[in-house]
């Protein structure tokens, strides 16, 4: 299956809440810890090579570091 | 005799010494190390003659590779020495992994029975020479020369001229053909001016090989970030004589001189093992290590083997091991070419195969280094998340990465693979460009069997062999490149090449690797395949 570009959330504001909940009571460097196990855990959940190049060339595309 | 490491060989002058003009040798190999060896060992074991020359008067100089691998131990039994490397070695299969003071992962190399060789065994570099040397030496077809030095080269047209320095005065060698197994350092390398490309890494580790009487299992212990090494790593492994290998991260700005003083190694020894314990050093060293290869290992009638052609981190046990794989792929060919049964061209896939195994050595062991010395904040984050979460979550653990251990290259692009008649992914691990796998048969080997040349084996559980395949193999073990014929109706050696059903065939290279196979027989198909595999088609 390839990337989903369009939206696949039931729930999309309550998720957006709960990852920012995740790192509510969290310092900077834990922020930066846990968002490592999440991309982590969902890179294993995904577990399509090509879905995540994809979504990695989409994230760094839109922070301006297109390779 | 004395103690391996204790061997001094002394200069004895050849009778090449002081003649008119340069003596003529069809082989000459240079570096006796193991992989000059092995290249001697296996040409001995196809008849061929060698002058091995080695600048220095002893084995290698403190313990170095103390990690053999299955497939080099495999080599090894093929050329005579493997048992007693098992006897001496310590065999082990099981590692473990600590992150802080918890440990996350434990692995163990090879779950499954039925292979003759262990999946490693752990020995000092010095022993496997030794033992390399004693094989040698009962050849009769191996001329060793110690304490002599290849100083200047000269490509004639159909040859090879080489300066050698001796204590009692220089000499002149004309060599058909040149193995350059010279190490890291390649005096053939730099005489040729050929660059070596490639990454050399700031880290710096501090090995302590000590000798000491300790009741521990024998496993590989590796630790991130321990209490005695905060923010670096530490190994701890163990190799013959109650010897033991430790091996501690000391990062980039260590003082080399501060480092290897013995009073400083000893409080890093303590700090991991404890304070009260007896111990001796056998060996300090500290080194940085580099990632590089040159970019063509045949240069005409020099081949370059072993660290003279490439050189990886030793996280993963890759360099002696891999080296040990160049010999064995590079000597058959040779062998046929000088006997002119194969082309010149047999020789540019040495070259082929080799730098693609290289390659993925050198990708294996970049990856290791990355991730026990992360270069970034960010991928430091990141190794320490995979180590945190496999504490608890499977999938992390096969993330874990504190070496990943040599295993034979299989040669999935290389011009010698023929046809490869099974289904994709059927029975995967020994397609075309695979080592064989080992197998139990009736009282030996099925590695033994195959043994040094080409070999044909018909892989049935049904006994009686079909009478086309019997004429066809007696046929194929007549060429002038003869096939040997063989017929294997075990059930694990059926199982582990995709026969349990349908019989298969399968052609071995002198190798030992998958040249081509097939259900069914088709002694055509055959002899298409075999012209491929030594690069007459
Ligand atoms: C700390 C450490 C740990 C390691 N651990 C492992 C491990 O566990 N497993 C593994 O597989 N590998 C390991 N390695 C790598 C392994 O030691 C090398 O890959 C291996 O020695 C390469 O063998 P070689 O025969 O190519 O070269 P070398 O062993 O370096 O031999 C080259 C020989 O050539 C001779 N020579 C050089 N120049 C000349 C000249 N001009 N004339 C004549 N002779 C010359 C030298 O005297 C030497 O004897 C380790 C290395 C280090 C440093």
């Amino acid at each position: 299956m390839p990337l989903q570009y369009d939206l696949n959330l039931k729930d999309p504001d309550g998720t957006y809440a709960a990852i920012i909940d995740a790192h509510g009571d969290l310092t900077d460097a834990e922020s930066a810890a846990l968002n490592a196990r999440l991309v982590l855990l969902l890179a294993n959940h995904i577990g399509d090579a090509e879905v995540l190049r994809k979504a990695i060339e989409v994230a760094r595309t839109s922070l301006g570091k297109a390779r | 005799m004395a103690h391996a490491k204790d061997r001094v060989f002394p200069h004895r002058r050849s009778a090449d010494h002081g003649q008119p003009g340069p003596a003529h040798h069809p082989i000459v190999i240079v570096g006796a190390g193991p992989v000059g060896l092995v290249a001697a060992l296996d040409l001995a074991s196809k008849g061929h003659r060698t002058v091995v020359i080695d600048k220095k008067s002893n084995l290698s100089d403190g313990s170095r590779a103390i990690c053999w691998a299955k497939r080099s131990l495999e080599i090894m039994d093929r050329l005579g020495a493997g048992q007693a490397l098992l006897d001496k070695g310590i065999t082990w299969k099981t590692g473990k992994v600590f992150f802080d003071t918890r440990q996350v992962y434990e692995f163990d190399l090879l779950p499954e029975a039925g292979h003759r060789m262990p999946a490693f065994i752990n020995l000092q570099q010095y022993y496997f020479e030794h033992y390399g040397v004693e094989a040698a030496q009962q050849t009769g077809l191996i001329d060793l020369r110690w304490q002599e030095e290849v100083s200047g080269l000269t490509m004639t047209g159909d040859g090879v001229l080489l300066d050698i320095a001796t204590p009692e005065g220089p000499y002149r060698l004309l060599a058909d053909w040149v193995i350059a197994a010279d190490g890291a350092r390649s005096t053939l390398r730099r005489l040729m001016g050929l660059e070596f490309e490639g990454r050399v890494f700031q880290d710096q580790f501090l090995i302590c090989d000590i000798k000491m009487k300790m009741d521990r299992p024998v496993e590989r212990w590796f630790w991130f970030d321990p209490p005695f090494n905060r923010g670096r790593s530490a190994l701890l492994h163990k190799q013959a004589d109650d010897v033991w290998r430790l091996d501690f991260q000391v990062g980039n700005e260590a003082d080399r001189d501060e480092e290897v003083r013995p009073e400083n190694a000893a409080r890093r020894v303590r700090s991991m093992l404890g304070e009260d314990i007896d111990f001796t050093f056998e060996w300090i060293s500290l080194y940085r290590f580099q990632s590089r290869r040159l970019q063509r290992f045949r240069h005409g009638r020099v081949l370059f083997a072993g660290d003279a052609a490439h050189q990886v981190s030793p996280f993963g046990a890759r360099g002696g091991n891999s080296g040990v794989q160049d010999a064995d792929n590079l000597v058959w060919k040779l062998d046929l070419v000088i006997k002119g049964q194969a082309p010149d061209g047999l020789l540019d896939s040495y070259d082929a195969e080799r730098a693609y195994a290289a390659d993925e050595n050198l990708l294996h062991t970049t990856r290791s280094t990355d991730f026990i010395a992360p270069k970034s904040a960010a991928s430091r984050m990141f190794r320490d998340g995979v180590l945190a979460l496999a504490e608890t979550e499977p999938f992390a653990r096969r993330l874990v990465n504190s070496g990943r251990l040599s295993v034979a290259t299989s040669y999935d692009q290389s011009p010698l693979n023929g046809m490869d008649g099974f289904a994709r992914g059927e029975a995967g691990a020994v397609r075309p460009g695979a080592a064989a796998l080992d197998a139990p048969l009736d009282g030996g080997w099925l590695l033994q069997q195959i043994g040094g040349g080409f070999a044909g084996v018909w892989f049935s559980r049904e006994r009686h062999v079909p009478e086309e395949v019997a004429r066809g193999q007696a046929g194929l073990a007549q060429r002038e490149v003869p096939v040997k014929a063989l017929v294997v109706s075990q059930e694990t050696a059926c199982a582990r090449y995709g026969a349990a059903g349908a019989p298969a065939y399968y052609l071995f290279r002198p190798d030992q690797h998958v040249a081509a196979r097939w259900h069914g027989f088709d002694q055509g198909a055959v002899e298409a395949a075999l012209d491929r595999a030594i690069a007459k088609s």
